[in-house]
């Protein structure tokens, strides 16, 4: 198990090396000059060769790629060219509330999700059955941002329960976080299901019943726990989506998150706070892919890892 | 009535028939909606803001005044061409890849997985951002960027079936009888993976729509005058509370639309394998 340990996080530093040369080859990739493009169209060309300059983007390319890193283990992102402040610093402020709002609608995710998906299977091929599918489907086909602006509309505008703006209290995470957790149902409560029924119909469900061990034992105990490893992969997975999928879930409840700040980045071609955000989140799933991993491994004796 | 027993199973389901008849008429709109509008979704006029559904104005107006109705018609054409456009381009790539993977093994296999594991390191919707802060935004990027984030599960998909394929009996014998990989790639083992392959870009399709309507939601993607489903719902926002109306009807529009493409792609694949039907 140890030795998987360290092997599993000896994998990540690769992979974290290639994210940090993708997210460094953005500003690279983008046709064009960046610096113009970042300064607008009116701007002499002498003031566009400072810049170049004072970014350093006249080096050769892995001279940047080097004093990139040397920045990022010092924990400098480079300056937002539109608030002329430090990426990191912001970064900083923003990273916690996107942190609450995936990790609460992960938490919201799997509570349904799981109960979904247990009800569903054991109600196999009947009415309740195939409610749910139907429920669960519905919740992924909801755009986000539309399930929010309803959910605003009931209960901020119409029955005034909720505040609608910011993040300053636990009162207003409840709607965002709920929203976020509701996409990502669907999923949960179809590998539940599935997993449940590949349980249940094993010998020694069969050998408890006809013992005479109470059904709801069965389902709850017996079945649940070993139907667990496929819905902890789920919602790891699943976890990651709604990293990204906060973007949505922040511009409509005017939350400043790190989704947020990556939008206003692209949009306003801040390259700085376009590279760091990505990083952020990306390094974020990636890391928690491998905790997740982890877990799994420390859970169930059975998985043999070489 | 229907002798193919694919066709006959997938009919058995009441559901995904009702999800087919949308998900037709979505594309039907699509296609051939345009000309039956007799306005422009471009005409604006400002004496007839946010208006309530009339005769002359079925879904009422926006905040220029334009017709809700035809924009949603010709909306429905821009979610048609990116997701349809994004899904099948990023599929053949995806499709490609995987085979490769999967048939010649080692090095290739290792360097697609990797490209794939990279992919993948960028969760959801962060992907198909990045790839429009690369390519800038626009219709086309749009679905460019759809492309690229459908080729993941493509990829791990068909890779899986052509192992599983390429061990078995009949694969040894038609290289026994001198068959060049070339001919038993297309001839043996890419339609042995087609039912799989058309139920994953029915799936597929239905996060298209739901990706780049997102993406113009966020100003990312299809920029306005063009009419965009997710971008109509993004403007009626600020009046959510005085004409709810013109939030709803996009977003109705995409949640069915989405739905049915589910709802199909669950049908095709019980149908298709039966043995799968739990699962």
């Amino acid at each position: 198990m140890l030795k998987y340990a360290v092997k599993r996080i000896l994998q990540l530093i690769p992979m974290l090396l290639i994210l940090s040369v993708i997210v460094f080859s953005i500003v690279h990739l983008i046709p064009g000059d960046p610096v113009s493009n970042m300064l607008g169209p009116d701007v002499p060309s002498e003031m566009v060769e400072a810049e170049k300059e004072r970014l350093g983007l006249n080096d050769p390319l892995p001279v940047q790629y080097i004093n990139y890193m040397k920045g990022l283990f010092t924990g400098d992102m480079g300056t937002s060219i539109v608030t002329g402040k430090p990426v990191a610093e912001e970064l900083a402020k923003r990273y916690p509330p996107t942190l609450i709002l995936a990790v609460g609608g992960t938490v919201v995710a799997a509570l349904i999700g799981v109960l979904f998906g247990i009800i569903a299977a054991v109600n196999h091929n009947k009415f309740v059955d195939n409610l749910l599918m139907v429920l669960s489907l519905t919740s992924v086909s909801t755009p986000s941002f539309f399930l929010a602006l309803i959910l605003m509309l009931v209960f901020c505008l119409q029955l005034k329960w909720l505040p609608s703006i910011g993040l300053k209290s636990p009162l207003h995470a409840i709607l965002p976080v709920f929203t976020l957790g509701i996409t990502a149902v669907g999923f949960i409560t179809r590998t539940t299901r599935s997993a449940m029924l590949d349980v249940i119909n094993q010998d020694y469900i069969r050998t408890s019943r006809s013992r005479g061990v109470p059904k709801r034992v069965i389902t709850y105990v017996h079945a649940f726990r070993n139907a667990l490893i496929p819905v902890t992969t789920a919602v790891g997975l699943r976890f990651g989506s709604l990293l990204a999928g906060a973007t949505l879930v922040e511009t409509v409840f005017s939350i400043p998150g790190v989704g947020r700040f990556l939008v206003d980045g692209v949009l306003k071609r801040d390259y700085p706070v376009v590279q760091g955000t990505i990083l952020v989140l990306a390094v974020t799933f990636v890391v928690v892919n491998t905790v997740i991993d982890l877990l799994y491994a420390a859970v169930d004796p059975r998985i043999k890892y070489d | 009535m229907f002798k193919n027993p694919v066709v006959k199973r997938f009919m058995r389901r009441k559901v995904s028939v009702v999800a087919a008849v949308v998900m037709l008429l979505f594309i039907l709109t699509a296609l051939i909606g345009p000309f039956f509008c007799s306005q422009s979704p471009e005409k604006q006029n400002l004496t007839m803001t946010y208006a309530g559904p009339s005769a002359e104005h079925w879904l009422g107006t926006d905040e220029l005044g334009r017709d809700t109705f035809t924009r949603m018609v010709y909306g429905s054409r821009v979610s048609l061409l990116v997701s349809f456009g994004g899904v099948i381009s990023g599929s053949i790539v995806g499709i490609l890849m995987g085979v490769c993977a999967g048939y010649f093994g080692k090095v290739v296999d290792t360097v697609i997985c990797r490209i794939v594991d990279i992919l993948l390191a960028f969760p959801g919707l962060l992907l198909a951002i990045t790839i429009v802060t690369i390519l800038g935004n626009g219709t086309q990027n749009t679905a460019i960027a759809i492309a690229i984030f459908s080729i993941p599960s493509m990829v791990r998909m068909v890779r899986g079936i052509v192992i599983s394929l390429k061990s078995s009996e009949y694969i040894d014998a038609c290289r026994v009888m001198g068959a060049s990989n070339a001919r038993i790639l297309a001839t043996h083992i890419i339609p042995n993976c087609m039912s799989q392959i058309i139920v994953n870009v029915t799936l597929n399709l239905g996060t298209a729509i739901l990706t780049a309507s997102s993406l113009s939601f966020l100003g990312l993607g299809v920029q306005p005058p063009n009419p965009e489903w997710g971008a109509m719902l993004s403007s009626a926002r600020e009046v959510i509370r005085t004409t709810p109306m013109q939030v709803f009807v996009p977003g109705i529009a995409i949640t069915l639309v989405v739905l049915a493409f589910s709802l199909v792609g669950d049908g095709l694949r019980d149908a298709l394998d039966p043995k799968l039907k739990n699962s």
